[in-house]
């Protein structure tokens, strides 16, 4: 505006005074009677559920989490699952005899190395990973996925117990060697299984306690030795030594069995008897399938609300327009006359448009995850809890509400319609993109996408995220596997806070400059 | 004897309506700003993207994929200058003096397109250029050597690929100068073209068939204009460059046609 207009849209009736809600009215009735604008709300809501028909279609090839979208078209492999249906690795040379009611195994491990597979059938020398294991266990059976719960010494992560494949508990520290052995403990006690470790066979501390439901009379009580695999994918051989093996139970005699049959590991595990100790060496692995472990065809849950975006490009326009609508016209200063306190203004602007993004989200997210788990019906990668549905629904509301208060906020700041419509787009798009993008990924292990999903306004995509993350696997959690960098609060946080600076600055070129 | 004067029939040559969109074009403040921008954010852009490390011969990063990382953004500012270029006309009401002065409104519509294409042109090069110089400075240090398997960063594959960067950009400020001459507003016009833009790749990242996922990264404008920036793989992309590049060409024609049509069919 020229020097000349600077008073145009002051207020001579500075003194009066306007209740808030009152202006919030006026703002939503503005909003409602302008029918181009409901109708592209309307079409956020529908877009979003739409949406879920194309990215839940399934065609004949195998999609795994690299998201490279060229894979070859071969069948997937099943993914077998475990107790509550989460989807496992269970592959290992497992030592076993059947015992019948409660009971404890008692063993020392004296070493623990490993060996990876180079090539098609030679080993390296060395490479112990830090998830290598070897230890005790009682599984229910010998089937993939049974419950089971076990002690065991791990490459660099000390002894630990874990059960049913996602709980993990630490004991003793430090590594296991002959002057330094581990002694190892399960006792049954009906449904409950209690671990402990000592380092001299006479001292026990206790690790923890499992509670397996629906745990049978008998199982398999035995030796267990799975070499993991290396970050950047190969198989590992892990070979324990056991000594000073005790079972409360009659003695039934080994035996040997390939967990996940002996096609699963490279190289089918063995069992070595002399005098006083069993050796067990295995390839495999006993942990959720996770992030880039998951080898099945199974999408996580949030791949039924990819039209999130679809939704969030006309929200956006509304959102801008909202404001810029009023400088093109020129009701700006009409809208500024009737509410002098310019804040005000454009903070019932912002609880406005905030409410329709956060109705559009909630109603489109509802009615995209009732359509979508039809959809995905038994191809659902990771269960999901009704509290993690809530959390998906209502955050992705959020997500679109503070995206709708965010375009407001730049709208205001930049005045011209296009600039700010692709400002916003820019800001929540092109992050997700490069995120997706291996050029920008590290592509270590563990390396969960990058900066862009951590301080941009697209961090707020990982209030979707469904599938839990394990620090006993190490594997691929990149955004490609459905995994985002931040927690999913964190990850609205950091699309406030956007959204939050950007209204502090249009609040205040709103004051400075005259409309 | 009649004296009625025929008066000569009005001629509306096209230099006079390229001069006079060049006047407009020249003499306002926000084209100039908008380039300025492409070729900074289209240069900046390659900054994100740097922390790309090759360690080994088996990295297969394509280097010209992260020299043209900016492009992501790049071609958000070009779309603006394009939906701008016709959608300033609407939103100030000049298009019903334009249309008056010049009533042949294809000849119109191929001045505005005419002199929107030689300025992004321009600064798409000097964009593209620029990218193209920085990786050429940073990526060497960055594991992307000879003895990785990068022989040379200034190939003839390389300046296929900066060729095909610039086109793209270009073509994509036309389609959104034929969007906006169908949508009329600025606002929701750039909100299509940026939706057809990042949608297919985003869609593409997510559907579970990846048959599917490869046809709609053949489809979509933006994966298939990134195939004409490919230097290493060329034989494994979903298209090859100029093919790739064909496809936005067709998205562009389709917009312009589309543009065009409402012009002659719609008052404005």
């Amino acid at each position: 505006m020229t020097t000349q207009t600077q008073t145009e849209c002051r207020s001579l009736l500075a003194a009066e005074r306007h209740g808030f809600w009152h202006l919030v009215h006026s703002e939503w009735t503005k909003f409602r009677t302008v029918r181009g604008w409901v109708v592209a709300v309307l079409i956020t809501i529908v877009v979003i559920p739409a949406f879920a028909f194309v990215s839940t279609s399934r065609g004949d090839g195998c999609a795994t989490g690299n998201g490279s979208g060229t894979a070859s078209p071969v069948a997937c492999p099943a993914q077998p699952t475990g107790p509550g249906g989460v989807p496992v690795i269970d592959e290992f040379y497992f030592a076993h005899q059947p015992v019948t009611g409660n009971g404890t195994i008692t063993a020392a491990v004296t070493s623990l190395t490993g060996q990876a597979l180079v090539g098609s059938n030679q080993l390296a020398p060395a490479g112990l990973e830090p998830w290598s294991k070897a230890g005790i266990i009682l599984k229910e059976s010998t089937a993939q996925g049974s419950a089971y719960a076990a002690m065991m010494v791990t490459g660099s992560h000390g002894a630990r117990m874990q059960w049913d494949y996602v709980n993990d508990t630490a004991g003793l520290t430090g590594s296991v060697s002959p002057s330094a052995p581990r002694w190892l403990r399960l006792v049954r006690d009906g449904r409950t299984i209690t671990g402990y470790d000592s380092a001299d066979g006479t001292h026990w501390t206790l690790v923890g306690a499992a509670t397996l439901p629906g745990l049978t009379s008998t199982v398999q009580a035995g030796l267990f030795a799975a070499g993991s695999f290396s970050d950047t994918g190969e198989s590992i051989l892990a070979t324990g030594v056991f000594r000073h093996i005790g079972l409360s139970w009659p003695a039934a005699g080994w035996t040997g069995t390939n967990i996940g049959g002996p096609n699963a590991v490279p190289v089918p595990g063995t069992l070595r008897h002399s005098a006083g100790t069993l050796t067990v060496a295995s390839f495999g692995d006993i942990s959720p399938a996770a992030g880039g472990a998951y080898m099945g065809s199974g999408q996580p849950i949030q791949d039924v609300l990819a039209g999130t975006f679809l939704g969030l490009i006309p929200l956006i326009v509304v959102a801008v327009l909202f404001i810029t609508a009023e400088y093109r016209r020129k009701l700006i200063c009409v809208s500024l006359i009737a509410a002098p306190r310019r804040g005000r203004l454009l903070a019932a602007k912002a609880v406005v448009i905030g409410a329709v993004g956060f109705v559009a989200g909630l109603v489109g997210a509802t009615l995209a995850l009732a359509v979508g788990i039809h959809l995905l019906h038994g191809n659902l990668q990771w269960p999901v809890s009704l509290l993690i549905e809530t959390r998906i629904v209502v955050g992705t509301a959020a997500l679109l509400g503070v995206a709708a208060v965010l375009a407001l906020a730049i709208g205001t700041i930049v005045r011209r319609s296009a600039s700010a419509v692709a400002t916003v787009i820019v800001v929540i798009f092109v992050p997700h993109l490069l995120a997706f993008n291996p050029l920008s990924n590290g592509n270590g292990p563990g390396a969960p996408g990058g900066w862009e999903l951590q301080i941009t306004p697209a961090a707020a995509l990982s209030v979707q995220q469904s599938a839990p993350r394990f620090h006993q696997l190490l594997t691929n959690y990149s955004p490609n596997a459905g995994y985002y960098p931040l927690s999913p609060w964190a990850g609205l946080a950091v699309e406030c806070a956007w959204a939050a600076a950007a209204l502090a600055l249009a609040f205040l070129l709103l004051r400075r400059r005259d409309a | 004897m009649s004296l009625t004067v025929r008066a000569p029939a009005p001629r509306y040559p096209l230099g006079h309506a390229l001069h006079a969109e060049w006047t407009k074009f020249r003499t306002m403040a926000g084209p100039s700003w908008l380039l300025a921008g492409l070729v900074t954010l289209t240069v900046v852009g390659l900054a994100a993207a740097s922390a790309a490390r090759c360690q080994s011969a088996t990295c297969r990063i394509d280097p010209a994929m992260v020299s043209f990382a900016g492009i992501y953004l790049g071609q958000a500012v070009a779309a603006v200058t394009g939906v701008l270029a016709i959608g300033n006309e609407y939103s100030t009401g000049m298009i019903k003096l334009s249309l008056t002065a010049m009533p042949r409104r294809l000849t119109w519509l191929f001045a505005k397109a005419t002199v929107l294409t030689a300025p992004v042109l321009a600064a798409a090069a000097l964009a593209v250029a620029g990218s193209a110089l920085a990786g050429r400075l940073i990526l060497p240090g960055h594991g992307f050597t000879p003895a990785h398997g990068y022989a040379s960063l200034t190939s003839a594959t390389d300046i296929r690929a900066a060729t095909g960067a610039v086109l793209y950009l270009t073509l994509i400020a036309l389609l959104s100068l034929g969007l906006a001459a169908a949508v009329r507003d600025s606002a929701a016009t750039i909100g299509l073209v940026l939706g057809v833009l990042y949608l297919f790749p985003l869609a593409a990242a997510i559907v579970s068939s990846p048959a599917l996922a490869r046809h709609l990264d053949q489809i979509g404008p933006l994966p298939a204009g990134l195939d004409a920036q490919a230097t290493i793989g060329v034989n494994s992309l979903p298209l090859t460059p100029w093919q790739g590049l064909g496809v936005v060409a067709l998205w562009t024609a389709a917009a312009l046609l589309l543009g065009a049509l409402a012009l002659i069919i719609r008052d404005a």
